[in-house]
């Protein structure tokens, strides 16, 4: 057993292709480890690239030197660098490799007619699946499809994706939210029922990363080194792809030297703009969601005097007012704050007020959710089915989710926390079902920030190309 | 300098005190600062358990069994915060972060046993081999380094399964991992990161009476 050498199998090609790993997050004994290596299927690479003036982490392609730590290290009994960056993921030191496969590369499935997916699509949504299908096809490098939210994004993917899988391609669908994974997981394991379909996000129960088609968050992309021939970047603008400089960094590092690339978003940064303004970068518009209506367009409501209320925690005056005079009380009602101390703040005084309004009638039809509540996903599914009539929340909850028949209100929406983006997002969370394609959208404030301007003046004019 | 948990930019707020007398740099910003939370006087007089006046329960049944540990001291309370601290540092292996206690510790130290015992000397508890080359560094060594450039690695410690990993109830009958280099005639205090059910830090001490300590304490960051 012991003398036996690396034999290398098909299931060894499906996990370690395309793929830039630690040794520990490679399970083979030492003598088969060292025996693949002879065997010319790993390659080791330098763990960082030094230069005159930095060092970078070639891993995360982490910089900064403050991410960069120094280690008396026991392995090797010298003081060297490791990455404090990408830490999370399993520590890169200086004296141990990072290694790529370079053996063989697996045979992927070319699949007849991986689609079960039968519903219809807008004509716009058909246009831009059109699209999409000709970037796979490589008539084009890459393309933006910029659709407001609730148009329909997931559905217009299909058909690209079943091309790609015809073609034996690997494809990736990734975004910087796990929330995000966890809800399209589902649906496409329902739209390609004979293909399997993994999901990557930090505590995912998969983490082999093997199959044709993956869903991760960027995050889990650090793993990957030249793999994809078709990526799909799902809500590209939102937080923290274009906070973090490592997430662009290992998106591009995922995907093959030829390669489509496919951008999904309701609310592109400036850079993607101007590539499309300068017309390197092909725009697909979506402007009309899938049922027809327009946007809700928000309404803005000046509280001068909402910081000193805020400080005092009490709800303010405007709040209570509207809360009265809502053309649709029988609406669930999303709330969302900038920060989460307000949000303790202001839990108690809310479920004060929602009470003595007849708003809500047991005290835990209110709720509140935020970035390290254990329970998130659990609350989100009960103010889905209706077990929770009031949300507070914080920005989490800004997109990707989808509730049918709500009402929004934004306190403080001067806050830095509310960009445009945040302020269109949160926008679009209401009017999304058939049944009641309208919502109301309220920003307190305490002063237009541009922001706020930006925003309707953006929803507005997209009502105005979707024919309103 | 940025903080060391979050990586944020530390502003430091500028008075009459620090434009007299500047401040030391730190490396930990507020926010991340004011979630440690720290160890008051109500506590066990023996474990330093939080809440407890007089002497817990687990030290009660400790004291029948076997007298081994005079006292433990320890600077932190437990919570969500410092647990995802400690697994970074630890388990995840951040060495740097390590020195985002070094304030606390240190201070904490010179209020306790710094005034009370005089001619004493440190003792880290030692990782096994194997562990040890895993993790690349060892975080009692450097709490105890913290304290005094000279410390004492005269323990050795066998390899077995992960504390963290086990129940209260297979710890506590565990056998005994230690070994001893070299015997020693003074006070020790020994040093660890956490004192959960006390047993490492009375295996350890066990050793060290048998061959002739006269009394052992110990120090750790949290209990």
């Amino acid at each position: 057993m012991h003398s036996e050498p690396f034999h290398i199998q098909a299931k060894h090609m499906l996990r370690y292709a395309g793929k830039r790993l630690l040794r520990s997050e490679i399970p083979l004994s030492h003598h088969h480890f060292q025996s693949a290596l002879r065997q010319q299927y790993f390659q080791p690479i330098n763990p960082f690239k030094k230069s005159l003036f930095r060092t970078t982490c070639n891993r995360c392609g982490n910089q900064k030197q403050s991410l960069l730590g120094t280690i008396p290290c026991k392995r090797c009994n010298r003081e060297h660098k490791y990455c404090r960056k990408c830490i999370q993921m399993g520590r890169v030191l200086e004296c141990e490799p990072l290694y790529e496969w370079i053996g063989p590369e697996p045979v992927r499935t070319k699949w007849m007619n991986p689609l079960a997916w039968e519903g219809t699509l807008t004509s716009l949504q058909e246009e831009a699946s059109h699209q999409v299908i000709e970037t796979v096809q490589g008539k084009q490098r890459e393309i933006l499809v910029w659709a407001v939210c609730g148009a329909g994004k997931t559905e217009l993917l299909f058909s690209g994706i079943a091309q790609a899988l015809q073609l034996g391609q690997r494809i990736c669908i990734a975004t910087p939210r796990a929330d995000v994974v966890r809800e399209l997981l589902p649906r496409f394991q329902k739209a390609f029922p004979h293909v399997s379909v993994e999901g990557l996000y930090g505590g995912s129960s998969e983490k082999s990363g093997h199959s044709q088609l993956i869903l991760a968050t960027t995050h889990q992309l650090l793993r990957f080194h030249q793999a994809f021939d078709c990526m799909v970047i799902d809500e590209v603008d939102a937080f923290p792809y274009h906070h973090d400089p490592m997430l662009p960094y290992v998106v591009s590092r995922a995907v093959k030297s030829t390669h489509a690339l496919i951008y999904l978003t309701a609310t592109p940064r400036q850079d993607l703009i101007k590539r499309v303004v300068s017309r390197e970068l092909p725009v697909q518009f979506i402007p009309r969601r899938f049922h027809g209506y327009p946007l809700p367009v928000p309404q803005l409501t000046l509280s001068p005097t909402l910081a000193k209320t805020l400080k005092q925690k009490q709800t303010p005056n405007a709040f209570e007012k509207w809360l009265q005079t809502r053309n649709h009380p029988q609406r669930q009602l999303l709330i969302f704050v900038p920060t989460i101390s307000l949000l303790h703040d202001l839990e108690a005084p809310i479920r004060a007020l929602l009470l003595s309004l007849g708003v809500i009638t047991q005290p835990n039809a209110f709720q509140t959710v935020h970035a390290d509540d254990a329970t998130r996903e659990e609350k989100v599914l009960h103010f889905r089915r209706g077990d929770i009539q009031v949300l507070l929340t914080t920005t989490i909850l800004e997109r990707g989710v989808t509730f049918p028949s709500i009402d929004v209100f934004i306190i403080d929406a001067g806050h830095t926390v509310f960009d445009e983006a945040a302020l269109i997002q949160i926008a679009g969370r209401a009017g999304r079902s058939k049944t009641d394609p309208d919502g109301e959208v309220i920003y307190l404030h305490t002063g237009k920030t541009r922001a706020m301007i930006l925003a309707v003046r953006s929803i507005k004019k997209m009502n105005q190309k979707g024919g309103f | 300098m940025q903080c060391l948990i979050c990586d944020q930019e530390i502003i430091v707020e500028h008075n009459w005190t620090n434009f007299l007398w500047p401040a030391l740099p730190k490396n930990l910003c507020a926010d991340c600062e004011d979630k440690f939370s720290y160890i008051d006087s109500l506590r066990c007089d023996i474990c330093a358990r939080d809440g407890i006046s007089g002497v817990c329960q687990d030290c009660k049944a400790w004291q029948v069994n076997k007298h081994t540990l005079a006292k433990n001291e320890a600077v932190f309370r437990y919570n969500a915060h410092i647990q995802a601290c400690i697994a970074r540092w630890k388990y995840r292996g951040d060495y740097e972060l390590g020195h985002i206690f070094k304030d606390a510790w240190c201070n904490h130290f010179q209020k306790t046993y710094a005034k009370q015992l005089k001619d004493y000397i440190i003792v880290p508890i030692p990782l096994s081999k194997e562990r040890e080359k895993e993790r690349g560094f060892n975080q009692a060594e450097m709490l105890a380094q913290f304290l005094s450039p000279h410390i004492h690695l005269i323990l050795e410690r066998s390899h077995s399964e992960k504390q963290s990993k086990k129940s209260k109830r297979a710890r506590l009958s565990s056998k005994n991992p230690f070994h001893l280099r070299k015997t020693i005639k003074k006070p020790v205090i020994l040093v660890d990161d956490i004192y959960t059910t006390g047993i490492t830090l009375r295996h350890a001490a066990h050793i060290l009476i048998e061959h002739g300590t006269p009394v052992v304490y110990s120090y750790t960051l949290i209990r």
